[in-house]
């Protein structure tokens, strides 16, 4: 289904306020590009993360459940670009509509009668089922030709399958038709849905290293120059764990931005912690 | 330990049947960071179905696990294994109980913390708090340093407008725990 020109309630969480402000711009630009208007959520509040599921399974969903309170209130559907923040509101989502006995808990809860009216949305769905790829391509003036990636979708946008709905839990292929769209060279391989360590990363970066050590490992034999990947914490991990310390790892968005030739592209390029615009200026794709 | 049966916390708390696994491994194979587990996903299975519920809730393995949610994608009898896992660490703080690893729920307690204080997470406090409690204070100072320059670390953090909401929804979870 094509949507053009339609207005969604914007949650961008915590990540794109902070460490992954390059993921917020480039969202922001390439949905206004493609005729998407992005309102951000009014006093919008974290999801919980990996904490709210660990520790309380009550602002497990009650967190992210006060954000869907807002947006229904608001009215229209929700985009997402973080992985974590979408996992889970679409726990939340999904837990109101499915699971006994939550809708009343969480009227309790939240002083409020939830009416499943909105619809919550990772912004790769939102760019390639509503937009849709005949409109991206459309968009291309700078083809990134060259260009050799893999596609990281990590676990948080594919898992549970039965919750998140997205694509297929260990094959998808959204964000490699996207990739493909503005001619970047997608290359196949294993670990599309492989672990990052997620949340591990600030106090067992001894775990993450190896996971991520292994996912760059596997990208390069692939024959891949860089990694797209959706996830502002896969990324952060990919950065900053690599023993590599050159492997350049992309938003899609901001790949998107340099092929849609959106002047603010290389200004969030700069802002990676690994160099990120070499690899570009050497395929002549910036200048 | 506490008045609830471990086991039928887990089930009621999770809503998964843990009691039809039958130990094919399939979880274990699969999972990213089993190296560096002490018990195995299933074996945890196995210590729940005999009621060894000391060696479970001191475990590495339940705050270890990442919540990739490969296992849940995989099992044959579709547990959410990751699901069980939130049970048996939730189970564990509600009774207090230390184990092996100190790190993961000293960053979850830090995490909350700060959304009671703030509604949002700002990484400059969450680091800060976490490293008071845990020590190394100094660790990743240099990629710290070189994301500050970048404009990624902000000092200041944000705060939702509506904090009563916030504080009236972290009062009603402790009192339902």
């Amino acid at each position: 289904m094509t949507d053009n020109g339609a207005t969604y309630s914007y949650y961008p969480g915590c990540s794109l306020h902070g460490t992954s402000r390059e993921y917020d711009a480039s969202t922001q630009a390439v949905c206004a590009e493609l005729g998407i208007e992005l309102k951000e959520l009014s006093d919008w509040v974290c999801c919980g993360a990996s904490s709210g599921h660990s520790l309380d399974e009550t602002l497990n969903i009650g967190l992210p459940a006060h954000t869907l309170k807002l947006a229904e209130k608001e009215g229209m559907d929700v985009a997402v670009p973080c992985a974590a923040c979408y996992n889970r509101l679409k726990v939340a989502e999904h837990a109101l509509q499915e699971k006994e006995g939550v809708r009343e808990q969480m009227k309790d809860l939240l002083d409020y009668e939830f009416q499943g009216t909105v619809q919550v949305l990772n912004l790769v769905e939102l760019i390639k089922d509503r937009v849709g790829l005949e409109k991206i391509r459309s968009k291309v003036v700078k083809p990134l030709t060259g260009l050799k990636v893999v596609c990281y979708y990590g676990c948080l946008l594919v898992r549970p399958a039965e919750v998140t709905h997205f694509d297929d839990p260990e094959h998808p292929r959204s964000l490699d038709e996207i990739m493909e769209a503005v001619g970047a060279e997608v290359l196949n391989w294993s670990y599309k849905t492989e672990c990052c360590g997620g949340s591990l990363s600030l106090t067992r970066d001894d775990i993450v290293k190896g996971l991520v050590d292994g996912i760059v490992d596997m990208a390069k034999e692939a024959g891949a120059q860089a990694i797209v990947t959706l996830c502002p914490l896969c990324l952060e991990n990919l950065e900053m764990r690599q023993s590599d310390g050159t492997y350049p790892v992309f938003y899609f968005t901001e790949l998107l931005g340099v092929a849609f030739g959106l002047k603010e592209s290389e200004h969030w390029l700069k802002k990676h912690l690994v160099d990120s615009t070499s690899l570009m200026k050497s395929l002549r794709l910036l200048s | 330990m506490g008045d609830t049966n471990l086991l039928d916390y887990v089930i009621q708390k999770s809503g998964q049947d843990v009691l039809s696994c039958y130990h094919c491994q399939k979880c274990a194979a699969g999972c990213p960071v089993a190296p560096f587990m002490d018990i195995q996903p299933n074996v945890i299975h196995r210590l729940l179905q005999y009621g060894r519920d000391d060696e479970i809730l001191k475990s590495a393995t339940i705050w270890i696990c990442a919540a990739c949610e490969t296992c849940g994608a995989r099992c044959p009898n579709d547990i959410d294994i990751a699901k069980v896992n939130d049970a048996l660490k939730q189970y564990a703080v509600r009774e207090g109980i230390k184990g092996k690893e100190k790190g993961m729920p000293a960053m979850h307690n830090a995490f909350l913390s700060g959304i009671e204080k703030r509604g949002r997470m700002h990484e400059v406090s969450l680091i800060r708090e976490l490293r008071m409690k845990t020590g190394g204070l100094f660790k990743d100072m240099k990629l710290g340093i070189k994301m500050f320059k970048l404009g990624k670390l902000p000092l200041f953090s944000e705060k939702v407008k509506n904090m009563g909401e916030i504080k009236k929804l972290f009062e009603k979870a402790r009192r339902a725990q």
